[in-house]
């Protein structure tokens, strides 16, 4: 058994000490601060591969077209910003250990990234722990403010309270909630039915169905009898397809069920397949089509660097935010030093595409405009309704009395 | 230096490597990385026991992992929100009371306990419910398969108890210790590191004893020896139980280590990524599965590092060359090369000594599907 074992412990051997230099090697090169010579480091931490990869590269790309247009008007403190690309590969505890990579090894000033909540509540511990800083740059579920992270997306307050009081304008009283079942529409759908109670409206159902699910007949066939006035969607990802195909061969239309989805963006609206989904109700801060000078630039920038038929979406613009308002941040602070530039952060406010965007330096919220749109039958996104000014963030809903048992 | 005493000196320089080289040339988040390696490895050599030894394939070991795993993170959760508190998800899942599953996890005892003895009950019984009724190969591999996907599915579901998709994290105090801290990285470190020898000295005992011969012939001739009086679904419960455990301790020592307990960790993709780190290794032989479970991970990082999405393409690549070339892994390659050198060296035939471990000639393939 010795005899035999040997040269497998040989190469056991071997292999550590190959490893061992291999780490040795990458040491020297990675052992310099962020903010010296003339670059500073960030990390651009998405999914570069598995289910999430469609959504997550289009934000790490224009992530990376705000670091370029900051470089080539000079840098931030004289500097060029060097982004260091890491695969989160749709797996949250890559998501932990790539994030600890970059903040331990690269020591990158800051880092963009993310897209589940599941990614981020993993990456949460790692920022608050090195005392590092997240930029998360999708709309999300509420009921969370680290002081490590800043959220450029919508919270809670910002697009899923405005969708709601958008349906109840319109007379629509009874609503079934549909959604993937993991943690963004499980606690949307909580302080969804806490509203509901206190307006009035009835939730006719609350159905779930896995990441990834395909097969809707059942679920298609529990709304049409429940006979809702209008669907609420918390559906991710390709199960949208799925799903809308089979409520469109139900019988439903866009006038007869309307469906108000708050994870569908343009990039979705293109992978549904636009006659499936051409009518229906969707909430976000940022459409393509948003009016102003700005988001003209930033449509036209993109276009020219990816490709005349991308189209631009809520999370892709607010990745881009996330860049810039910690590029102004660093700016004011004179530092890329962590303390510095939160405290530097607070008050920060740029016209960008999606209008005034204000930080709030208590929760590192944004000020940000709701908006409804309607999809129209080319795939874009037309503006129905908006909330005239950014909204205040409120991710703990403390400002709503019928919120009160939910945080 | 004889032939006996090379094997403990080749020990004792792998057991200096990990604990005086490593710690003393890597830095901390390096240390941290390979102390994951090394839980995968324990993992792995509980595969190494149930399929190389046992003939088992099993691509369900994800689920004794987690098991492992959640028991160690319940506790740390509960320890982290204090008495009488809740556990942060729950909070904001809408749970009001403790589940009752939760309750004995306050006891750190209790839990250290649980992520050995759970997983391997419920291995011992999916082993008498399975081996009694000659469950075997493909059919065995795919039922263990279902498993995890069951599993999956039902903590995903469960998120007011287990956290769904987002599984446990957030552990601010593992044992006194802030796990996100240098010394704390370390000392992990080493606690992995002293498990996984302790446990492949412990499985290398196992298969040098009565049992471990018997378990082999099972493997080899599971109607031989039942007919010489012996019950194989006996001995491949113990074995694959004993192999439930092992991957129950890798999974909680992989929680204070990574910071993380989630589905996505348990499924049916890393429980094969485990059977293919085995291969890799060579599932013939304890060392070489380990070795799989350090060399494959490690690639995964280095590859992942370097070319994000390249690297799913290169596992397969791996697998595949693997099957083709060397079926015995990185470790019957290695003791190959070395018998073909000692032959050269003394100019006699084919080596002598009989080779307890792998396939017996003539028998077909039993555990490959």
């Amino acid at each position: 058994m010795l005899r035999k074992s040997l040269p497998v412990l040989a190469s056991l051997a071997a292999a550590t000490l190959l490893s061992l230099a291999a780490c040795g090697d990458s040491e020297s090169s990675g052992g310099t601060a962020a903010a010296s010579g003339n670059t500073i480091k960030v990390g651009v931490l998405h999914s570069l591969s598995g289910t999430m990869a469609i959504s997550e590269v289009t934000v790490k790309n224009s992530e990376l077209m705000a670091i370029d247009e900051i470089n080539a008007a000079g840098g931030v403190l004289g500097k060029k910003l060097q982004p260091v690309v890491e695969d989160g590969a749709s797996d949250w505890p890559t998501f932990a250990e790539k994030a600890q990579k970059l903040i331990r090894k690269d020591k990158v000033a800051t880092v963009f990234g993310g897209w589940t909540s599941a990614s981020r509540k993993a990456m949460l511990p790692v920022f608050e722990r090195n005392k590092a800083l997240l930029w998360y740059p999708v709309q999300y579920e509420g009921l969370e403010s680290s002081p490590y992270i800043y959220y450029t997306g919508a919270t809670t307050n910002q697009q899923i309270v405005p969708a709601l009081d958008y349906l109840k304008e319109k007379g629509k009283k009874k609503i079934f909630l549909v959604g993937s079942d993991y943690v963004f529409p499980r606690t949307a759908n909580k302080e969804i039915k806490a509203y509901a109670k206190a307006n009035g409206m009835t939730i006719l159902g609350e159905e779930y169905t896995p990441l990834g699910a395909t097969e809707y007949s059942t679920l298609v066939n529990k709304v049409m009898q429940a006979k809702p006035d209008a669907v609420f969607n918390t559906l991710n990802g390709d199960s949208n397809v799925a799903f809308f195909k089979q409520l469109k061969s139900a019988g439903a239309t866009a006038s007869s069920l309307p469906v108000m989805s708050v994870s569908i963006a343009e990039e979705e609206v293109k992978g549904i397949g636009v006659d499936n989904v051409a009518g229906q109700l969707v909430a976000w801060n940022y459409y393509m089509t948003t009016p102003g000078k700005t988001n003209e630039t930033f449509v036209k920038a993109f276009r020219a660097k990816y490709g005349a038929d991308k189209v631009t979406s809520d999370p892709m613009e607010a990745g881009y935010n996330a860049v810039k308002l910690w590029a102004a941040a660093v700016q004011k602070a004179g530092t890329t030093e962590v303390e510095a530039v939160k405290k530097a952060a607070g008050g920060i406010s740029l016209d960008l595409p999606e209008g005034k965007v204000t930080i709030d330096g208590a929760n590192h919220h944004m000020y940000k405009t709701a908006r409804i749109g309607v999809i129209q039958p080319d795939g874009t996104i037309k503006e129905v309704w908006d909330s005239g000014k950014p909204i205040a963030p409120d991710p703990y809903l403390k400002s709503y009395p019928w919120a009160a048992g939910l945080s | 230096m004889t032939a006996r005493m090379r094997g403990p000196a080749l020990f004792t320089a792998v057991a200096l490597l990990v604990l005086v080289v490593a710690p003393a040339v890597l830095d901390p988040f390096r240390l941290g990385l390979l102390a994951k390696y090394l839980c995968f490895a324990i993992a792995a050599l509980g595969i190494g026991l149930a399929w190389g030894q046992g003939g088992m394939l099993t691509l369900g070991q994800g689920v004794f992992f987690g098991l492992g795993g959640y028991s160690m993170a319940m506790y740390l959760k509960l320890h982290d929100a204090g008495p009488g508190n809740l556990p942060d998800f729950m909070v904001w899942s809408g749970v009001e009371r403790l589940p009752l599953l939760w309750k004995p996890f306050t006891s750190p005892v209790f839990a250290i306990a649980a992520a050995v003895v759970v997983p391997a009950a419920a291995a011992a019984l999916l082993g008498l419910l399975v081996f009694r009724q000659r469950v075997r190969g493909a059919y065995f591999a795919i039922l263990s398969q279902a498993l995890a996907a069951a599993f999956t599915i039902w903590l995903v579901g469960q998120q007011g108890l287990t956290g769904g998709t987002n599984g446990l994290t957030h552990f601010y105090d593992v044992f006194g210790r802030d796990p996100e801290t240098d010394g704390a990285k370390r000392i992990f470190y080493f606690v992995v590191a002293v498990v996984l020898g302790a446990l492949y000295l412990l499985a290398r005992q196992l298969m040098k004893s009565r049992f471990g011969r018997l378990l082999v012939a099972v493997r080899d001739g599971e109607d031989r020896v039942r007919f010489l009086g012996y019950n194989p679904a006996t001995v491949k419960t113990v074995a694959f139980a004993v192999s439930a455990a092992m991957a129950g301790i890798a999974g909680a020592l992989y929680v204070p280590v990574v910071g993380i307990i989630s589905p996505s960790l348990l499924g049916v993709v890393p429980s094969i990524e485990l059977v293919v780190a085995v291969a890799i290794g060579g599932r013939f032989s304890l060392a070489g599965a380990a070795l799989g479970g350090v060399l494959l991970n490690w690639a995964h990082t280095t590859f992942s590092e370097q070319y994000p999405s390249g690297w799913v393409y290169l596992q397969g690549l791996m697998f595949i060359l693997v099957i083709m070339v060397a079926p015995g892994g990185v470790a019957g390659a290695a003791r190959w090369a070395a018998e073909a050198i000692g032959r050269r060296r003394t100019g006699r035939g084919p080596s002598s000594v009989p080779e307890p471990a792998g396939p017996t000639h003539g028998q077909k393939e039993v555990a490959a599907p």
